[in-house]
C-alpha cells in the first residue's frame, strides 16, 4: 500500500483496507517504541499550530522524536509571519521549503486540504476548526482495536456532538467498520442531519438514548467535553453539564468489558474517581497517539 | 383562434423548458435578467401541466444565449431542465442540463469559516447526489443543499 508522499487531511479520504493498514502499522511501531529507532533521522518536521495546542503538538514532536527525526515549528500564530499579513498559502509554500513534512493546525476549516494543495511536502491535519482530527480519529480507533480485537463494536458517544470535530470524524470510522452507534446529547447540541444521513449511507444503524440506557448497552462509552460558551444561558450550561457527568456510580449498570474514552482535556465531564475503575482507558488512549503518529510519520515519509 | 396559446414564440434567444415547479424565479436570479439585462423581454410560466413531470416552469429570454456557467447553475435547482437555443424562430440546438461530478468557483461555500472564504482560492465542491441537490465543500467538507444554493443566486 502506497503512503509514501500522501497527505493525511480527512478520515473520509481512506478506505477500510488503509486505514487497517495504519492501525497495523502503528501495532508493529508500539512494539519498538523501546527501541532507539533512527528511521527518519535526517528528516525535519515543521509544527505550525496557528490555534493553541498542548497534547496534540507535544504528541506529534514527541513522535517525530523517536523516529529520529527533528522538529521546528510555532504554536501560536500571533508569533508568526500571519501577524504581518502573510497568507495561509504563502507560509506553508515557505516552510515545505524548510521541512520534510508539515503538521498544521489551523481554526478554519478546510486550511488543511489547501495546504495540502499547494505543499510540497506532506500534510497532516492536526485539526482545521471545527472539521477533520484525523490522526485522533485514528488513535481513538486503535484504541478501539487494541482494547477489543475489532472495530464493529456498539459504541455510545456522549457530549457535545453538534461541535465537536472528533465525534464527526469518529462515527464515520466506526460506521464504516459496521460499528452500532448509541447517541447522547443535550437538546441544541445533537448530531448534524447532514452527519447522521452520511453515518446511515453508511449503513450503520444509529439510535438515540439516554446515558442510562447507553451505559447499560454500549461496549465503548466515548465522552466528550460540554463547552461553556455553547450555551447563551449559564443556568442551562449547569443543569447540562450535571446530567451527562460520568461518575462510578453512573457506570455501576455498565457491561464488565465497558471501557471509557475521552479525547482530553476533561473538565469534569468524567470524575476522577473513574480513573480508578477497571473501565477507564483515557490515558492509554493519550498514550496510544505516540505509536499511531510514529506510524503516519514513517509511512508518508516512506521509511516504514 | 380556439387554440390556448399562452406564450408566444420568440425570434432569438433561449427557451428553457422543463424546469422544476416553482423553480422559475431563481432561474431568472440566475440569469440576472433584471440587472444585467434590464431591456430583455423575458417571459415566465409557473406551473404549466406537462405530461412527464406533471408541472414544471418555462422561462423564454429573447435575444440572449446561456453562458455555459449560467446553465451549470440552472442544473443545480432544475436538474430536468432542458435548453433551446432559437434563432430567427427555430430551435438551431436543444441540450439537457447537466450536473458535472465537480463545481469549480460556481459558488460560494455556505459555511462562513470555510478557508476559502480567506484565501485566494477558487472554491471546489464535489456533487455527492444529483437529485435533490448534494454537495460537498472540498475544503471545509461542509454539506450544502438546495436551500443553501438558492440564497445564493
Amino acid at each position: 500500500m502506497e503512503f509514501e508522499g500522501r497527505d493525511i487531511i480527512s478520515i473520509r479520504d481512506f478506505s477500510l483496507e488503509e486505514i487497517r493498514y495504519i492501525l497495523d502499522s502503528a501495532l508493529r511501531m508500539e512494539a519498538r517504541m523501546a527501541e532507539e529507532l533512527c528511521l527518519l533521522e535526517g528528516r525535519i518536521l515543521a509544527c505550525l499550530f496557528f490555534e493553541p495546542s498542548t497534547r496534540t503538538r507535544l504528541s506529534f514532536e514527541t513522535a517525530m522524536k523517536r523516529l529520529g527525526g527533528r522538529v521546528i515549528g510555532f504554536s501560536k500564530a500571533g508569533v508568526a509571519s500571519v501577524a504581518k499579513g502573510e497568507n495561509l498559502t504563502d507560509t506553508i509554500k515557505t516552510v515545505a521549503n524548510y521541512a520534510d513534512v508539515i503538521v498544521m493546525r489551523h481554526p478554519r476549516e478546510g486550511a488543511a486540504r489547501l495546504a495540502a494543495e499547494v505543499s510540497d511536502v506532506p500534510v497532516i491535519n492536526a485539526g482545521d476548526g471545527s472539521n477533520q482530527h484525523p490522526t485522533q480519529t485514528l488513535l481513538d480507533l486503535y484504541t478501539i482495536k487494541k482494547e477489543k480485537g475489532r472495530l464493529d463494536v456498539t459504541t455510545a458517544i456522549v457530549g457535545d456532538l453538534k461541535y465537536g470535530r472528533t465525534v464527526h470524524s469518529l462515527a464515520h470510522a466506526l460506521a464504516m467498520f459496521g460499528a452500532g452507534l448509541i447517541l447522547v446529547s443535550p437538546p441544541g447540541l445533537e448530531m448534524p442531519p447532514e452527519v447522521l444521513s452520511d453515518l446511515r449511507e453508511l449503513g450503520a444503524e444509529v439510535t438515540r438514548s439516554s446515558l442510562e440506557e447507553a451505559v447499560r448497552e454500549a461496549e465503548v462509552l466515548y465522552v466528550t467535553r460540554i463547552q461553556k460558551e455553547r450555551f447563551p444561558d449559564p443556568e442551562e450550561y449547569e443543569k447540562v453539564k450535571g446530567a451527562y457527568k460520568i461518575t462510578p456510580e453512573t457506570l455501576t449498570k455498565a457491561r464488565e468489558d465497558l471501557i471509557v474514552m475521552h479525547p482530553l482535556p476533561r473538565v469534569d465531564e468524567i470524575s476522577p474517581e473513574v480513573d480508578l475503575t477497571r473501565h477507564a482507558r483515557y490515558f492509554q488512549q493519550v498514550r496510544n497517539g505516540i505509536p499511531v503518529r510514529m506510524a503516519l510519520l514513517a509511512l508518508v515519509l516512506g521509511a516504514e | 383562434m380556439e387554440r390556448d396559446i399562452r406564450v408566444r414564440k420568440i425570434k432569438d434567444g433561449t427557451v428553457i423548458d422543463h424546469i422544476t415547479a416553482g423553480q422559475a424565479l431563481n432561474v431568472l436570479k440566475i440569469i440576472g435578467f433584471a440587472e444585467e439585462f434590464p431591456k430583455t423581454t423575458v417571459t415566465v410560466a409557473i406551473n404549466v401541466p406537462s405530461r412527464k413531470a406533471g408541472l414544471k416552469d418555462i422561462v423564454k429570454v429573447e435575444g440572449r444565449e446561456l453562458r455555459s456557467e449560467e446553465v451549470d447553475k440552472i442544473a443545480l435547482i432544475a436538474p430536468k431542465a432542458t435548453i433551446n437555443i432559437i434563432r430567427d424562430y427555430r430551435v438551431v440546438e436543444k441540450k439537457k442540463v447537466s450536473i458535472p461530478h465537480k463545481l469549480e468557483g460556481v459558488l460560494k461555500c455556505a459555511n462562513p469559516n470555510c478557508i476559502t472564504h480567506f484565501e485566494p482560492v477558487k472554491t471546489v465542491f464535489m456533487v455527492e447526489r444529483k437529485d435533490p441537490i448534494k454537495l460537498r465543500c472540498h475544503y471545509c467538507e461542509r454539506v450544502m443543499g438546495e436551500a443553501e444554493i438558492v440564497t445564493q443566486f
